[in-house]
């Protein structure tokens, strides 16, 4: 397999605030990982830096062998349309229907053939498991876990290289969690997506990952196939997805 | 002078220059944000449908409350030059400085500060909501530019609407002087008009549309900049409609005085 991200001594800062201090992290073509950790550990930071939306103080993201960190304007946004992302809160534009939300991606917002792009909106939203009737709704009329699902099919729907999932399960209930989980699992396997989740949801982890790392301090403290999670001999690890009080995580 | 007093002195100081500071870093930042929209939206994709829906909801969405503005300001500065022009004899000068108090000052700088209320606090309100919900940093990974998406089209129609606003507004101001000075204050009709007309220059009418645009121009820049720079969750975007709103108010008053200086003074 080749490999599709590549993190070399990744850092950022903010003020006086190290989030990332030096991480190096290899995603291959093709894998799910997912990076767990504290909230506040730099996990979303670490997936704006990936997405060009910040400028890392130090350190080398290649994507497909192209440097993102330092790249112009122009290569970012020629980069990034590798991407597609599920923001923790959906981020759906609320002044437009689902259906433009949806085909965002293919039309930048210009006012491109409707009945051609609803046709698309509505396959995508089929493939997540949406139905047409929700279409001509606004973002603020559907619920937490369909403003999702509307998300997915958003980032799905110009069929990038890599998918990026911040938090795809927070605020959902175990059984819309698990909706997801499945979702996440067959993009990956039918369309042959890269996928890197951010996560602390342990069960969402183990589902949809290939490999998990987990992110301290800013670093890759460990990583590792998902069935080694419970048994990474890592006492951070440890403490982390057995959530104890005590241990070397303050 | 002990060390204490001395330490004091130059705590004073320091104040002094890390405001100066902040101001100029404020400053510098606001002018990129506008180098960077104007840049921008000289290359495509161009948004024209953004445009339009801007310019109805900053320029036909306003006209109620501008027109209810200009009515009554005209109206109540006719009353007030009849009041203080009798102290002088000066009654007729009525027709003569409402058109010239309406034209040159106070329909630019009401309709601006009316349009900043209700604009610069919207545009504010809702770029900053799209930032603290992240939906600026999904435009991005949509590849599409915000400056291009949302401010350019923003700042443009804001210009453009703005002088229509006012000249619309100048029409409603002058005719809200001339009722009440024709029916209240005993005015015959067409002495009124012809005063007026006469009066009345096309220099007044350029030096209204150049204020307008400039006004346009800072009441978008200010909404959109503090809306961008937003953060916090719903306090940060408060903060930011307030912060947009004032300074929308004393960018377009010191406009003002640095135009009427430049052209009058």
């Amino acid at each position: 397999m080749s490999v599709k991200i590549v993190l070399r001594d990744v850092a950022k800062s903010f003020g006086g605030n190290v989030v990332l201090d030096g991480l190096n992290l290899d995603i291959e073509a093709g894998e799910s990982i997912a990076v767990i950790g504290q909230s506040g550990t730099g996990k979303s930071v670490l997936i704006k830096c990936i997405l060009g939306l910040f400028a890392p103080d130090r350190g080398s993201i290649l994507i497909d062998g192209e440097e993102m960190a330092r790249a112009s304007e122009r290569t970012r946004e020629r980069l990034r349309a590798k991407f597609g992302m599920l923001f923790q809160g959906g981020a759906l534009f609320d002044s437009m229907p689902v259906w433009r939300n949806v085909t965002f991606g293919l039309t930048q917002g210009r006012m491109l053939n409707a009945a051609k792009m609803r046709a698309v909106a509505e396959e995508n939203l089929e493939r997540v498991g949406l139905g047409r009737e929700i279409l001509d709704l606004r973002p603020s009329e559907l619920s937490g876990g369909m403003q999702k699902r509307v998300g997915l099919a958003r980032a799905i729907a110009p069929r990038p290289d890599i998918i990026l999932f911040d938090e795809p399960t927070t605020g959902l209930d175990p059984i819309r969690a698990d909706v997801i989980n499945h979702l996440i699992c067959s993009l990956v396997e039918d369309l042959g997506i890269t996928a890197l989740t951010i996560t602390h949801d342990m069960v969402s982890a183990r589902k949809i990952a290939h490999r998990v790392a987990m992110l301290y301090a800013g670093r890759i403290i460990w990583h590792g196939p998902r069935d080694r999670l419970y048994d990474s001999g890592n006492p951070y690890v440890d403490q982390f997805v057995l959530g104890h009080a005590e241990g070397p995580i303050k | 002078m002990t060390n204490k007093a001395l330490s004091a002195g130059i705590q004073a100081f320091a104040g002094i220059g890390a405001g100066a500071i902040g101001l100029f870093a404020v400053i510098g930042r606001v002018t990129l944000f506008a180098w960077q929209t104007v840049v921008r939206s000289v290359t495509p994709p161009y948004y024209p449908m953004r445009l339009l829906e801007q310019l109805l909801h900053i320029g036909w969405y306003s006209l109620p409350v501008v027109g209810l503005t200009a009515i009554f300001t005209g109206a109540a500065l006719a009353q007030q030059i009849y009041v203080g022009g009798s102290r002088l004899s000066a009654q007729s000068a009525v027709p003569a400085i409402v058109v010239i108090g309406i034209v040159r000052e106070l329909g630019p700088v009401l309709v601006g500060l009316m349009v900043a209320g209700r604009v610069s606090s919207s545009m504010a309100a809702e770029i900053g909501t799209m930032r603290v919900t992240e939906q600026l940093d999904a435009l991005a990974t949509l590849r599409t530019d915000p400056y291009r998406f949302l401010i350019a089209p923003r700042l443009f129609a804001s210009v453009i609407a703005l002088p229509i606003l006012v000249l619309i507004a100048n029409a409603i101001g002058v005719f809200g002087g001339y009722l009440l000075s024709v029916y209240k204050l005993g005015f015959n009709a067409v002495p009124y008009l012809e005063t007026t007309r006469r009066v009345f220059q096309a220099d007044d009418l350029i030096m209204s549309m150049v204020k307008a645009a400039v006004f346009g121009f800072f009441i978008a820049l200010m909404g959109c900049y503090h809306g961008f720079r937003s953060a916090g969750g719903a306090a940060g975007v408060g903060k930011a409609t307030t912060n947009a709103v004032v300074s929308a108010f004393v960018m377009i008053l010191l406009a003002n005085l640095l135009i009427t200086i430049a052209a009058f003074g």
